[in-house]
């Protein structure tokens, strides 16, 4: 008999739910199993510094101390339930949320979460190498805090189909470990998590951009009228904001080098601050450029009828959908979307319903400038006449109306082939991830060191010093 | 736009036509690598045939189903070296997602009705194919397989599907839109595939479908492979699918030319087909010529005329003559249908095509024929055939005597030149209908003796009184009061209800046993085209109406 309340922190009362024991008894040796492939590479044996939530209250959510990561007690966690909540939007508006799958939404509500769920899993695979090349030992660190995570939202999701989806949710819980980033016999579900993080700057840009999607995705289903959904997203997104900082404060870090190099050698040419063995701007530029991109695609199309049935159904609602102020069923609304006619891009009116994928695009494109605004005063702060900017939203798409279409780096809608002759300059060129990847042959790891292309952080973790041993290889 | 003003511009855009060639395809593509073709599904977004909606992830209209239609024909003429078909697509992670919504929400009750029929005779042509041509079918599934696109593969002798643990077979039309998979999707489930009915049941009330080995055991689909063996395996099995075939290897196919029309005021107008339409009466003549001559070196003379040879020629047009007035001619609901032209020359083709069937493309012109008549089966068109001194009821033209709601004779006084009939061996099973048999055994029950007896006028000029005898006529009016007779006739028929004629028509032809296809024609046609009306359907809130705007679809609960 396992101790289910040791072994797995939970506040679902799983030592006496036997259905949901019994459903993890066949999927936690699996999960194991995964993580023992597919996990962090070389990692088993680590003594790692890591932040485990064992408890939704304040003093439980964040309990640090060494762990080694096959033996992390990735848990389940629900935000507390508030008894009056409702469905806040669509045509179930002013009901009780629901705290059981409403039949008719059934697959519906499976499809949405096996989705989110499968991307959880997706990530850890696409960076379980960047240990072997890591700048730092608090980096190490922070990369394996965001795998374990990203682990622990997998379990998120699997207890929402072991507790609510039968048969059917056992079964997918176990496809979710069965598919493999990048495999082409059994990709995982959406393209951009099929895509190797080769490095550690698309590391940063994939945890500032990607995990960012990951972000404004929960937030919509923290929105949900099925409330166990709803308050397992709200939980997770304690933890994707830690994600979020990784990503910002790493790009923050080797903005703020690269700018100590030019400053000091008084240097602005690319390749000279390359041989200084520091990324330059052009570069780091053209890494946002794709990432941004690619992301965006992520939302779906600009007018999508599934998006517009999740809402009505009260399945997935809007970015911060109670503090908006309309109708919540958006039956008369209209929002702007554009579309690519001749060589102009055109802005035209659609009903808003259809267009929540673009909606909650541009609420992260709103958030997205913020992040850049930032990462822009540090190299402002170093007199450095240099400006990183955003892609107009049309560039490099692949979804959606501007999907078939050449958009530049500005919005100016091109030919494939006066596209093509810039591409080396908007996009990562195979020379560009060559030199960036040379910077980054081996790890560092001596605690309190950091390699020459990234600076050290402002404060290590849990107010403990740089040169803390945040990872004993043992 | 709502389906009154679609319908509206519908009506001032050109009507659509059945008549495409390879070069002008916008939807497929079609390529040939020794016994195996390739149909390769990669439908133009922008290409739909009305305006209003956008064909996104594979979805097809009427423009999208002609072109598959075409292709088909090309295979089947142009390539007797092909053994196998592979049906694909070239979109990513897509194979099909059947029939566009937004087209079906925009459309009128009896364009999508028309489309329905038109996309279910294609694919039972399909199957026609395999069963009597040698060419066998093989669905390719790369990515999701949505409503008629499973349906597409259906018709396929075997369904490979994808395993990426991701893509999967549905038919998703209930639960969605409330509507059923009309294009023989139950049907085919069932009759074809001999899914149990529970699992059945559980498919076709999911929107997700079922994917991977769970397809394969409930025999959704023959095979599952993975991506990357995925265009090996399927090419293997197209190959070994070859080999069954008795299809030649190194005969030289025809080239389909386009079948010639005019069109005027007065009708539409080919060398042996001529449709006379008169507007105020609501009918359509529709004239049969056969030849005045009978070739000396028959063998010869296939070889020298290809598609202009008589069968194949009168068949494609009259096919295009039935697809042309089905879509674009609503209101004309009676044909009549006559025939001119030398019924010995009738009579030597259909000897000729009877004894020839070992020839691949005498065979195929035997298809093309048996397909054709078999559509005036299931058209929703009152038929009247009229027989009259001089016109040229043999053989293969009195198919068109079998297929008539009714018949009339003229019984002319002047013995030099009264009206006949000929049977040929053609009348006792060499053009099934869809129910298998052939309309002479579906006239008359399949009684034995009765046919027997017919079959031994085979080759007799059968006279008026013979043919009111032996049953092939309905009715005899005398010389005197013939034009009378039957300008009553018409009269009285055009003033009855169209509905419930097409109901009418649709249950006398086919007496007797069922067959798949009549099953798709009749239970799942007609339970389509009643909910197509039902405003939980198409009302205001209706779920086929809702559907994609994200507004809930209202269902009247009470169960009819």
């Amino acid at each position: 008999m396992i101790d289910y309340t040791e072994k797995i922190p939970n506040n679902v009362d799983l030592g006496r739910d036997r259905g949901l024991q019994r459903a993890l008894e066949h999927w936690q040796p699996a999960y194991m199993g995964w993580w023992y492939d597919m996990g962090p590479n070389e990692s088993h044996n680590y003594d790692v510094y890591l932040r485990t939530a064992v408890s939704v209250e304040p003093d439980g959510w964040a309990q640090f101390d060494y762990v080694k990561m096959p033996e992390y007690r990735w848990g389940i966690f629900l935000q507390p339930r508030d008894m009056q909540r409702q469905v806040n939007f669509g045509m179930h508006k002013g009901q009780s949320a629901w705290q059981e799958v409403p039949g008719e939404y059934r697959s519906t509500l499976r499809r949405v979460i096996v989705t989110q769920g499968d991307t959880e899993p997706a990530s850890v695979e696409q960076q379980r190498l960047l240990g072997a090349s890591c700048p730092s030992m608090y980096d190490l660190r922070n990369i394996f805090q965001v795998n374990v995570e990203e682990g622990r939202h997998l379990w998120a999701m699997v207890y929402l189909l072991h507790r609510y989806f039968g048969r059917d949710g056992r079964e997918e819980a176990e496809s979710l470990l069965a598919r493999r980033s990048g495999d082409a016999d059994n990709p995982r579900i959406l393209g951009a998590f099929n895509e190797p993080t080769p490095d550690w700057l698309a590391f940063y840009m994939f945890t500032f951009f990607t995990d960012r999607d990951g972000k404004f995705q929960l937030c919509a289903l923290a929105e949900s009228g099925f409330d166990p959904l709803a308050r397992t997203c709200r939980f997770m997104l304690t933890e994707e904001a830690h994600h979020m900082f990784v990503g910002e404060t790493g790009v923050t870090r080797i903005i703020k080098r690269t700018c100590e190099v030019m400053k000091e050698h008084k240097l602005e040419d690319p390749s000279q601050i390359r041989a200084l063995g520091v990324i330059d701007l052009q570069t780091i530029q053209r890494y946002l450029n794709f990432h941004y991109s690619v992301t965006l695609d992520l939302y779906g199309s600009d007018l999508s009828s599934n998006a517009a049935n999740y809402y009505t159904s009260g399945l997935k609602g809007r970015f911060r959908e109670t503090k908006l102020e309309d109708d919540h069923v958006l039956s008369e609304a209209e929002y702007p979307v554009y579309e690519v006619i001749g060589d102009k891009i055109a802005q035209k009116n659609v009903p808003a319903l259809k267009a929540l994928n673009e909606r909650l695009r541009d609420d992260y494109i709103e958030e997205i400038a913020d992040g850049v605004a930032r990462w822009q005063r540090v190299i402002d702060e170093a007199g450095i006449p240099f400006k990183l900017t955003l892609p107009h939203k049309g560039f490099h798409r692949a979804i959606g109306n501007f999907a078939g279409h050449h958009i530049g780096i500005h919005g100016e809608v091109l030919t494939a082939e006066e596209w093509k002759k810039h591409e080396d300059e908007w996009l990562p060129s195979a020379a560009d991830q060559k030199f960036v990847q040379s910077l980054m042959t081996g790890r560092v790891v001596e605690p309190g060191k950091f390699a020459n292309w990234i600076a050290p952080p402002l404060r290590g973790i849990n107010s403990k010093p740089l040169d803390f041993e945040y990872v004993r290889f043992n | 736009m709502d389906s009154a003003a679609m319908e509206e511009l519908s009506t001032k855009m050109e009507p659509p036509d059945y008549r495409t060639e390879p070069s002008q395809y916008k939807h497929w593509k079609l390529a040939f690598d020794g016994p195996v073709a390739t149909l390769t599904m990669d439908v133009a977004e922008d290409g739909g045939i009305r305006p209003g909606y956008k064909l996104k992830l594979n979805s097809y209209d009427l423009g999208v189903d002609i072109e598959l239609h075409d292709a088909l024909q090309r295979i089947r003429f142009e390539h007797p070296e092909i053994r196998s078909v592979i049906i694909t697509s070239a979109k990513n992670r897509i194979f099909c997602s059947g029939a566009n919504i937004y087209m079906l929400g925009l459309s009128s009750h009896a364009w999508k009705v028309n489309f329905c029929k038109f996309t279910n005779e294609t694919r039972n042509g399909i199957e026609d194919s395999s069963a009597h041509s040698g060419l066998k079918f093989l669905a390719a599934c790369n990515g999701t397989t949505a409503g008629g696109g499973y349906e597409l593969a259906l018709a396929c002798d075997e369904i490979i599907l994808v395993d990426d643990r991701s893509s999967a077979v549905s038919l998703p039309e209930l639960p969605l839109l409330g509507v059923l998979p009309g294009t023989g999707g139950l049907t085919r489930v069932t009759d074809k595939r001999k899914v149990r009915r529970d699992h059945a049941d559980m498919f076709c009330t999911n929107p997700d479908g079922v994917r991977g080995q769970r397809a394969k055991d409930w025999r959704l689909v023959d095979e599952v492979i993975k991506p990357q063996q995925f265009p090996e395996q399927v090419k293997a099995r197209a190959l070994q699918l070859a080999e069954k075939s008795d299809r030649p290897a190194n005969a030289k196919g025809i080239a389909l030319t386009p079948v010639k029309r005019t069109v005027d005021d007065a009708g539409l107008h080919y060398e042996y087909v001529d449709a006379q339409v008169n507007r105020e009466a609501r009918l359509v003549t529709l004239t049969v010529r056969a030849p005045e001559s009978v070739p000396t070196d028959m063998m010869e003379s296939v070889k020298a005329a290809g598609a202009s040879w008589w069968p194949l020629q009168m068949a494609r047009e009259l096919d295009d003559a039935i697809l042309t007035l089905r879509t674009n001619e609503l209101e004309l609901g009676l044909w009549i249908l006559k025939v001119v032209g030398n019924p010995e020359a009738v009579l030597a083709f259909d000897g000729f095509i009877l004894d020839h069937q070992d020839n691949w493309f005498v065979r195929e012109v035997l298809g093309m024929m048996r397909r054709t008549f078999a559509r005036l089966d299931v058209s929703s068109r009152s038929m009247y055939a009229i027989v009259e001194p001089g016109s040229c009821f043999a053989g293969t033209l009195f198919e068109l005597v079998l297929a008539a709601d009714r018949v009339y004779m003229r019984d002319s006084q002047d013995s030099e030149n009264v009206a006949s009939v000929v049977l040929s061996r053609m009348n006792f099973g060499a053009l099934p209908m869809v129910n298998h048999l052939s309309r002479m055994a579906a006239r008359f029950y399949q009684e034995t003796g009765q046919i027997e007896s017919l079959r031994k006028l085979i080759g007799k000029k059968i006279t008026v009184h013979e043919a009111m005898e032996a049953g092939l006529v309905t009715a005899a009016p005398d010389d005197l009061d013939w034009e009378d007779e039957i300008r009553q006739a018409l009269e009285s028929r055009a003033a009855l209800s169209p509905d419930a004629l097409t109901g009418l028509e649709a249950n006398l032809r086919f007496g007797g046993s069922e067959t798949l296809e009549t099953r798709v024609f009749g239970r799942l046609s007609a339970w389509q085209n009643w909910i197509f009306i039902r405003p939980n359907a198409v009302g205001a809130n209706g779920a086929l109406k809702v559907y994609g705007t994200g507004a809930p679809a209202k269902f009247n609960w009470e169960r009819v």
